[in-house]
């Protein structure tokens, strides 16, 4: 698989993450679909460093797991306080800034 | 192996198509389970075996737990009895599993080829990733178990809240009777 071929893939998968972000109003799926944008950034790091024969790839990539560990586990978190909060879990029912 | 890629990186735009438009979270789950398999052999034919294994075991577990136990945490009374059924037709779980029939044959022909169907490029094992890992990039380490740390007293502080939140409401009688589940 040549190098731009990947980062066409990688793309892809980071327009596709993006568009869910964007089109849904579930907050599951919004934070679905960061988790793709981010698995698409890794990707094209992962590529990089295959096409260079380097492990830096690879380790920036370890790096992209750990913050999206961090994202979901604080994204859940607040999911779940506003289900409480609102009884919905609709990204539209946040429009109002005073609690 | 090229062709693995490529099929591979199919099934993951497909898988990621469908995870992002389906009505039920507990689909769009399933489906991006599949694409981060997917990416998984993407790595593994890259020549990337170590990232491959960290992909399936940390994002497709252990994220995907994380979403799936929330979805859990969250059911919706009588709107969730109607979507176990749903789970339990065949129509909802076809689509995963034929993808996953697809990985899975990939997966066997790969296993059966032996070491004639290893990446193109000489692939850059656990050995040199993890020299460079506490070698240039030590203080990055340590910088992601800051973020980690940082994280855990995040959620912890605002769970606590939320659990607290949620006594209160359990213990208010207007609003227990409001509340179906």
């Amino acid at each position: 698989m040549p190098l731009e071929h990947a980062l066409l893939l990688a793309g892809a998968l980071f327009a596709i993450g993006l568009a869910g972000v964007l089109a849904r109003r579930n907050l599951f799926f919004i934070l679905m679909s960061i988790e793709i944008m981010l698995n698409a950034a890794g990707l094209a790091f992962v590529t990089a460093g295959a096409h260079w024969g380097g492990p830096d790839g690879q380790v920036m990539f370890i790096f992209i797991l750990a913050v999206a560990a961090a994202e979901v586990a604080v994204g859940l978190a607040l999911l779940l306080r506003f289900y409480h909060a609102r009884r919905t879990v609709d990204a539209d029912a946040a429009d109002r800034l005073r609690g | 192996m090229t062709a693995v890629a490529y099929i591979s990186g199919a099934v993951a735009l497909l898988a990621s198509l469908l995870a992002v438009t389906r009505r039920n979270a507990v689909h769009g789950a399933l489906y991006l389970v599949l694409s981060l398999l997917a990416v998984a052999l993407v790595f593994f034919a890259l020549g990337a075996p170590f990232v491959a294994a960290l992909e399936v075991i940390v994002y497709a577990g252990a994220i995907m737990v994380l979403f799936v136990f929330v979805v859990m945490m969250l059911n919706l009374g009588r709107v969730s009895e109607a979507q176990e059924s749903v789970w339990l037709s065949p129509r909802s779980w076809t689509g995963p599993v034929l993808l996953a029939l697809v990985l899975g044959a990939e997966l066997a022909w790969v296993l059966a080829r032996g070491a004639a169907a290893g990446p193109a490029r000489p692939a850059v094992g656990v050995k040199a990733v993890g020299a460079a890992l506490f070698g240039p990039y030590a203080l990055a380490v340590e910088v992601a178990s800051f973020l980690l740390l940082a994280a855990l007293v995040g959620v912890f502080h605002i769970g606590y809240r939320a659990t607290e939140d949620e006594t209160d409401a359990v213990g208010a009688p207007e609003s227990r009777g409001g509340v179906e589940d």
